[in-house]
């Protein structure tokens, strides 16, 4: 081989790693641009503000019981339609203090019920209770029942929207 | 016909679509002899899979992602006759598709066609499995009534227990802060467009290595793979014994996949697709949602194995069963393939069949879940309509004592059958019990005034193995 034809093929091979290397970058770049703001929006969640809602009037709740009460999530989609509800056991405890026990069982996700008979919550999935005032009262639970804050506004008694309880 | 023939000719002509496929169909197979019907099991799950995606397409067209309406959507499809009736194939396909690919990966077990040279078939087949469960889970979410609301739910929790991303993940799951819009589109998405996707690859990638590899010899005790000379002999074997796959082999893959279209179908047309439940509503406090069968022996051992290791099998369970999945061909990649050779195999089956289908049945019956919609005891199960027994019977309904404890056949199985509590229980025994509870039972200490104390205990006395006198009704 001539010292021609070497420095050619020197030539030949570097160009030819250039090539590559530019078209790998360009792919990649180009793979990013329409990765990077198509996986943003993906994980891009929404996070709503926590806003007070009315779920009754005081004198609708009697003292010493727990009833189901329900409220709108904080910015619901439009096509939300019934997910746009979130239901709680409201517990009235005297007249000015109130509990608003998440629905959600802390054990896995289950939807607890209100025993009104039994003063107790009772969990359909694997049977976690909780007494009264959401302490673990026997079952798989790990933790007492999640509560939302809760106030009397104005006569009014209202429920602060809160993400759902996520270990 | 000559011009049919003509316009075949020219087509093949500029395309070349015989001097490219001929090869890939004609392709030698190892004559599988008694096994040859075990092989049938891969081209019946992408059988399967091809019949999701026609039915799945057809479907999407009257579907609605949306969190308000999907649910209405549903009933929609379901109340159109040929609705009905996709809707039930895409359901049984579902089922049909994830028992195939277990036996698929059953019957490549038993015969180690995982090792040498076929590593990567068996870890694409891997992804495979583990993308048709979570086709599996999305899509009995898509029916979005209450249990696919609550799956939502109870999945994001599961996550929830992950460490670190845990609550990143559960949130993820959600699209948000709580179950709502915009987490059905999210599943949509999932179901239908990014999963199937990453099946498609996969599949490709798992038909062209089926195709490099060439497919497996069934296997014989006494003739290890040697991945120095395993490729050398397996030509050898082809060109002495082997035959082309289409039709000698490809025959039966069609029959068996006939009959499973006619099995499918059938069952659509004639058990219907699964019961819509309540609507998605999660303010209807009624809710007991239920996995699909297929998770069914899942859900069973999370109710059984002991309390503090639950979180543990939440997050190690399934990453150890992918990572043995990932590394069984690495780690077994030659030697002996003959189960005959490998009886440890034939083991693992029996137990993974055994889990599904055992504590499948088991979850079926639940008996951990109380039945919260056990009614009041009959007067005949009580045995008396007035006082202390009957007021009894009475309270042991109402404090949910009979959600749990079964009576004459009625109420829960999830503490002690109490039918014969008088025989086996004084009444102090009892209100030692009751009082102070147990692990799965909650202390009624504070909770039972004299009274209803009184006529439990004269209620749980009176359940006697023998008939006996009437308690006399005294105050």
């Amino acid at each position: 081989m001539s010292e021609h034809a070497a420095t050619q093929g020197c030539k030949e091979t570097g160009r030819r790693r250039f090539l590559t290397r530019l078209s790998i970058t360009l792919g990649s770049l180009s793979a990013a641009l329409v990765a990077i703001p198509s996986i943003g929006f993906l994980l891009g969640l929404r996070k709503s503000p926590r806003v007070w809602r009315t779920v009754g009037k005081l004198d609708d709740f009697k003292i010493g019981s727990t009833v189901n009460v329900s409220f709108e999530d904080t910015s619901p989609l439009p096509w939300s339609g019934v997910t746009a509800q979130t239901a709680a056991w409201l517990r009235r405890e005297n007249d000015q203090q109130f509990i608003a026990f998440s629905m959600i069982c802390t054990h896995l996700g289950c939807p607890v019920r209100w025993l009104a008979d039994a003063d107790l919550f009772m969990c359909p999935c694997h049977g976690g209770v909780f007494y009264g005032d959401g302490r673990v009262a026997s079952g798989p639970p790990p933790k007492p029942l999640n509560q939302y804050p809760v106030r009397v506004f104005e006569g009014q008694v209202q429920i602060l929207t809160t993400p759902a309880p996520i270990a | 016909m000559r011009f049919l023939k003509r316009v075949w000719i020219w087509f093949d002509d500029v395309t070349g679509i015989s001097a490219a496929m001929t090869p890939l169909l004609k392709h030698p197979v190892p004559k599988a002899r008694r096994s040859a019907w075990l092989y049938v099991l891969g081209s019946a799950t992408l059988v399967a899979f091809l019949i999701q995606i026609v039915t799945g397409i057809a479907l999407a067209s009257g579907y609605v992602a949306s969190a308000g309406q999907a649910y209405d959507t549903l009933k929609f499809i379901s109340g159109t006759d040929f609705g009905r009736i996709v809707r039930g194939i895409h359901a049984f396909g579902a089922s049909a598709m994830i028992i195939l690919i277990g036996l698929h990966a059953i019957r490549v077990y038993v015969m180690a066609a995982y090792k040498y040279p076929r590593q990567v078939n068996w870890l694409t087949g891997a992804a495979l499995l583990m993308l048709t469960l979570l086709m599996a889970f999305t899509g009995q979410l898509l029916r979005w009534d209450q249990t696919g609301f609550w799956s939502v739910m109870i999945a994001a929790a599961q996550a929830g227990k992950m460490p670190v991303i845990g609550n990143w993940m559960g949130h993820f799951i959600m699209a948000g802060d709580t179950v709502g819009g915009a987490t059905l589109s999210r599943f949509f998405a999932a179901h239908v467009f990014f999963i199937p996707a990453l099946i498609f690859l996969f599949v490709g990638f798992h038909l062209y290595l089926v195709l490099h590899n060439g497919i497996s010899e069934p296997p014989e005790a006494g003739r290890p793979v040697d991945p120095k000379t395993y490729r050398s002999w397996y030509r050898a074997l082809l060109a002495r014994d082997g035959e082309p796959f289409w039709p000698d082999a490809a025959w039966r893959d069609v029959v068996f996949a006939f009959l499973l279209v006619v099995a499918v179908v059938a069952l659509a047309v004639i058990v219907g697709p699964p019961e819509l439940g309540k609507p998605p509503d999660p303010t209807i406090v009624e809710a007991s949602p239920r996995p699909e069968w297929y998770f069914l022996w899942y859900f069973a051992v999370l109710s059984l194995i002991p309390k503090w290791s639950e979180d543990w099998v939440i997050i190690l369970g399934p990453a150890l069963f992918i990572a043995t999945l990932m590394l069984l061909p690495l780690v077994a990649g030659k030697g002996e393939r003959s189960p005959i050779r490998r009886p440890w195999s034939f083991v693992i089956v029996a137990f993974i069949i055994f889990m599904i289908a055992y504590y499948g049945a088991v979850g079926k019956i639940a008996p951990w879940s109380p039945r919260m919609e056990a009614a009041p005891l009959s007067v005949q199960v009580v045995g008396s309509s007035s006082g202390p027994v009957a007021d009894g019977a009475k309270v042991f309904h109402d404090k949910g004592c009979e959600y749990c404890h079964l009576v004459s056949g009625f109420g829960g199985i999830r503490g002690p059958d109490l039918t014969y509590a008088g025989d086996t229980m004084t009444p102090a025994q009892m209100t030692t019990r009751i009082y102070s509870g147990g692990a799965n039972m909650p202390s009624y200490n504070g909770n039972l005034t004299p009274d209803q104390l009184s006529a439990l205990l004269a209620f749980l006395s009176s359940r006697h193995r023998q008939p006996v006198l009437p308690i006399p009704e005294t105050h």
